[in-house]
């Protein structure tokens, strides 16, 4: 399982990127090899505002239907377009291509909630059992 | 044993395998102060003799074959022709299960993808289900649909003309959804007084043509009012109509749903029916029911599957579209037949015998004294008629002294219209029949 | 070859339907509202009948063999029946005709409520759902139409197990209530500490809980008594989705055991065909507490137009009804079929259906858990679930083993389904199947177990011999591909 040191983790699996006072965010790799290929993507408009854990988009395999929880509470500044077209990228690239909206985080404090590379491996073993 | 071929050799061998002493065994996690319950149930028959009994039943009743009906209001007595029972009682249809082993289902899948693409060539739309239960559900449906396109609205604006049924079955489906519905309050609205409930907080619009008075209705000033609003059409269509009249998709309706029951599936005492739906492909992904997708397999060839089934209730569970899980499998089988064997010209031809017979009974039956036939708006196969005495004694003395079925007294759901018979004539009604209809009805006029 | 579509064999001008003449003058036909074109089909009726008849043998039913099919249900279904349903004196009745003319027809339907009513243990029943997800949903409206009526409004909670079918949750959410998921314990049951701590955190706001027994593992949850007990004591209802009634025909009544209603699956339980998909017919029947909650109308005798022994059969309204879920009263060709069904049996016949139904599951579980691990140490019910793996063959899974079957000539058993047991195969083969043909689907199996180790490929590539192999529904889903256009 890939787990990039520099990114913070969530519970349902969704991945930030801290970029000063934005982030950017995905699902992962854990999360991708869950759901097997993805044919849909659901994403938000640029401008739309979520709280932490809200659900702010749909991601849709063959066997199942995922919504994607907002790590933190942020404001859409960007949205993967070529995503939505594309949407296996995410299977092949969850860290990279795979990017999926890009936020405004509105309260530095929640980013204390979320996991570290270390804790969310652990997190997925202990899910396993 | 009726349809059990244990013998008793069987069940000792199969006892002894699975190491119990007897049957009873096996249900010993059942609580023994409620175990084994005598069931009183007539005593078992025997296959002749439940057929002597049942057709006994069925011969006391009396059968729109046994005389002229003229009676329809959301179900009709349409032809079926001899080719639908054919394909339907064939074991491999009939006994199958829903399709989801789609390497042994390909007969079901084809067979339902055609029935798709047979519905939104009928109602101008680009994308049908593979069907609800019947008209009333599929509205509901519609309505859910709606309201998970425009996910902050909860108003609902429905045209008293729409069948009574059919409002009565939204309500009950949305009740604990916290949706308003308005528009029938009055059930003498017009259109316009409809249309002038939509507002931004309208989730979808409904209104049904040829609606339940068979009048056909303005679609564009509808489809027009709605969008305005950013509000979905949703329009309840007649299939048979559609053989005739410009597909509701013309005019700009986002959803259009209906009774099939009239695509070669029979009376049947009410049911099983058929509800057919259909929508733009924007919308695909908040359809509920059942979908059928072609493909290929891994040699290349064409195949068909179930598909986007991860909005479904087996996947996505409490954030499914829908609770659905069966759709009308044979009763669409037979839809699509139906569609198959009448075909472009066929279709045609059923809704044009509907509509010249309807017009005719209608011109007749304004010739009598005491008798008026509503004709404020176009109609297509019913129309409604003023009559000198309460429909429901006319329609006492048709029966006993013709044998004929009369009309649908509308005054039951429609307190403006004591006294008003809705008359339907099909292509099942020849001539002579309705000659008859025109005498009897002045013969009871008084 | 793959099959042509009806599209690609229509030709102009043809057509498989003979009508009459327009012996009427032509009214006058206003061209705005006339359509310009109807691109259906156009076949002859020979052609229409081959493309249908190939069509079919496309096809596997429970005519053609085996479908084991966990939770469905696949019985025989009795040829009679289809006679039956098929009587003029029932298929030419307009549901709005005067009740005083297909007193035949209601006679029918008032006596399978009683019979479902008897079998059930039930005060009424309505047959008005037309499947089991319908009668769910009736259910579950009720149940909260219940509380509302008590003044109860702040009840919104319904407790469902994590082994219960995708379609409790999802009524659940469409009612306008919140699902609260109960786990299973080691031995298949409702977890009774995880059942009382639910029951602490939500009891005031509890409008009851849904359960499946025997559940969607084949088990009978060894404290069933216990768990109706303590929902009762919250002032919840208990729901009962009748998907397994199969296992309790004459051995046990959803009622006695202290459920307030159940939903009937006729197409499962009573023998009544799948068509492919439906239709089904899902009627409920109700505790006294929940008669007059029933949708309307319902099947009843007026006393004043009945005879000394002639009954005569009205529609009533049960006067809470939370309303009517369908148009018109039901699938009555269904419910002729289950009428049926019912008389030929007798209550000795259904017991006996129940019987044999959980012998067989038992003696075919004995036949293969020795290489299928069957995850509880129990006695099943009519159906059980085992694992399609083999911890020495890890890239062979369920669906591999599921394809693998069909190339034996049997259909698949149902897949991935309860998620609580991974790669679940759950097999349910119905009290119709003789031993012989047991025997030889478990011999299959014991062969797949074989090939899984020695040749993997077999499974892996898994159908061989039908019509088509296994479909891209990656590509089905991404590229939808939903109806035919013409070019």
């Amino acid at each position: 399982m890939n787990i990039p040191k520099d990114l913070l983790y969530t519970e349902d699996d969704e991945w930030l990127l801290l970029d000063g006072d934005e982030g950017v965010v995905g699902i992962t790799d854990y999360a991708q090899d869950s759901l097997s290929d993805i044919v849909y993507l659901e994403l938000p408009e640029v401008g739309d505002s979520f709280e932490q854990g809200e659900a702010f988009g749909v991601v849709e395999s063959v066997k199942a239907a995922a919504d994607l929880y907002m790590p933190v509470s942020g404001e859409v500044l960007a949205i993967n377009e070529a995503l939505v077209d594309e949407p296996e990228k995410i299977n092949s690239d969850p860290y990279g291509e795979g990017w999926m909206i890009r936020i405004k985080i509105l309260n530095a404090d929640e980013l204390d909630d979320l996991m570290d590379d270390v804790a969310y491996r652990t997190y997925l073993e202990e899910r396993e059992d | 044993m009726p349809y059990i071929p244990h013998s008793e050799a069987d069940r000792q061998a199969m006892l002894e395998a699975i190491g119990a002493r007897s049957i009873e065994e096996l249900f010993k996690d059942v609580p023994e102060g409620v175990r084994f319950p005598a069931l009183k149930l007539p005593p078992a028959a025997s296959e002749m003799e439940i057929r002597w009994e049942l057709e006994a039943l069925a011969g006391a009743n009396f059968t729109v074959a046994d005389g002229p009906c003229f009676l329809g209001a959301g179900a009709y007595h349409h032809f079926v022709p001899a080719v639908v029972d054919a394909v339907l009682r064939r074991g491999e249809f009939y006994t199958a299960y829903t399709p989801y082993q789609p390497e042994v289902s390909q007969g079901t899948l084809q067979a339902i993808w055609e029935y798709q693409s047979m519905i939104c060539e009928l109602t101008g739309m680009e994308v049908s289900n593979a069907s609800h239960y019947d008209g009333a559900t599929a509205t509901a449906e519609a309505v859910i649909t709606a309201i998970n396109v425009q996910r902050k609205r909860r108003k609902v604006v429905i045209s008293p003309r729409v069948h009574p049924e059919y409002r009565a079955v939204v309500r009950t489906y949305t009740q604990g959804m916290g949706l308003e519905i308005v528009g029938d309050e009055r059930l003498d609205a017009d259109l316009p007084q409809v249309l002038a409930h939509l507002d931004g907080e309208t989730a979808c619009l409904i209104v049904q043509s040829p609606n339940f008075f068979g009048q056909i209705e303005e679609l564009s000033a509808a489809a027009e009012a709605a969008h305005a609003q950013k509000a979905l059409l949703v329009v309840v269509a007649d299939p048979i109509a559609l053989g005739l009249l410009k597909p509701p998709g013309a005019f700009g309706a986002d959803i259009v749903v209906g009774e099939g029951q009239g695509l070669g599936v029979g009376l049947n005492y009410g049911g099983p029916y058929l509800g057919f739906f259909a929508t733009r492909m924007e919308h695909v992904r908040k359809m509920a029911g059942r979908l059928v997708g072609q493909t290929v397999d891994v040699e290349g060839k064409r195949g068909f599957v179930l598909t986007l089934s991860a909005r479904e209730q087996h996947i996505r569970r409490e954030k499914a579209t829908s609770n659905i899980c069966t759709n009308q499998g044979l009763v669409a089988l037979a839809a699509a037949v139906y569609m198959a064997a009448l075909g472009r010209c066929g279709m045609r031809q059923v809704a044009e015998l509907c509509y010249h017979r309807a017009h005719y009974a209608a011109d007749q039956i304004d010739g009598l004294d005491g008798y008026t036939v509503l004709r404020d708006r176009p109609f297509f196969k019913e129309f409604i008629v003023r009559c000198p005495r309460p429909v429901a004694e006319i329609n006492e003395e048709l029966l006993d002294g013709w044998g004929i079925i009369g009309g649908y007294d509308l005054g039951r759901d429609y307190t403006h219209l004591q006294d008003h018979m809705l008359l339907c004539v099909t292509e099942m009604n020849p001539r002579e029949e309705i000659d008859m209809l025109v005498e009897a009805l002045e013969e009871v006029s008084a | 070859m793959s099959k042509p579509l009806i599209f690609e064999l229509s030709r102009p001008g043809r057509c498989a339907a003979t009508l009459p003449a327009l012996d009427v003058p032509p009214a006058v036909l206003p061209q705005e509202l006339v359509r310009d074109d109807l691109a259906l089909p156009e076949v002859g009726e020979a052609d229409l009948i081959r493309h249908y008849t190939a069509l079919s043998q496309m096809n596997y039913g429970v005519d053609t063999g085996f479908y084991p099919l966990g939770s469905c249900t696949m019985k025989y279904n009795p040829k009679i029946n289809e006679e039956m349903a098929r009587l003029p004196g029932f298929t030419r009745l307009h549901p709005y005709q005067d009740e005083e003319t297909v007193q035949g027809a209601l006679f029918v339907m008032y006596s399978l409520q009683q019979f479902l009513a008897e079998i059930g243990g039930f005060a009424g029943v309505s047959l008005q759902p037309a499947a089991g997800a319908h009668g769910e949903l009736t259910g579950v409206l009720m149940m909260r139409a219940y509380h509302l009526d008590r003044g109860e409004a702040q009840r919104t909670v319904i407790l469902v197990p994590d082994s219960a079918h995708g379609t409790n949750p999802a009524t659940t959410t469409m009612s306008g209530l919140q699902v609260v998921e109960i786990p299973s314990d080691e031995r298949g049951n409702v977890d009774l500490a995880a059942l009382d701590a639910a029951l602490a955190e939500h009891g005031p706001r509890l409008v009851g809980m849904m359960l499946t027994n025997p559940n969607t593992l084949g088990l009978f949850d060894e404290h069933i008594e216990a768990i109706v007990a303590r929902v009762h004591q919250h002032g919840g209802l208990m729901y009962g989705d009748g998907a397994n009634l199969n296992a309790l025909l004459g051995i046990a009544r959803p009622g006695d055991l202290g459920f307030d209603v159940l939903h009937y699956n006729l197409h499962k339980t009573f023998s009544t065909p799948h068509g492919g998909g439906g239709p089904g017919s899902g009627p409920v029947g109700v505790a006294p507490a929940l008669v007059d909650f029933l949708p309307s109308p319902v099947v009843g005798i007026d006393p004043e137009r009945s005879e000394e022994d002639e009954p005569f059969f009205t529609f009533v309204h049960p006067p809470k009804s939370i309303g009517r879920v369908k148009s018109f009263y039901g699938h009555f060709g269904v419910m002729v079929r289950a009428y049926t069904y019912i008389r030929i049996l007798g209550a000795a016949g259904l017991r006996r259906v129940a019987e044999h139904a959980v012998l067989n599951a038992n003696y075919l579980m004995s036949q293969i858990k020795d290489l299928y691990r069957v995850p509880y140490e129990r006695v099943c019910m009519h159906e059980f679930v085992c694992e399609g793996r083999f911890e020495d063959a890890p890239d062979v899974h369920a669906l591999d083993i599921a394809k693998r079957l069909i190339d034996f000539g049997f259909h698949p058993p149902t897949n991935y389904f309860p998620l609580i047991v991974r790669e679940a195969l759950m097999i349910e083969p119905t009290e119709t199947e003789s031993k012989e043909t047991l025997d030889a689907f478990a011999a299959a199996l014991r062969r797949i177990a074989d090939e899984a180790r020695s040749a993997p490929d077999l499974l892996h590539q898994a159908p061989h011999n039908t019509p088509v192999r296994r479909l891209d529904e990656v590509r089905a889903a991404k590229d939808l591909f939903l109806r035919w256009q013409a070019e």
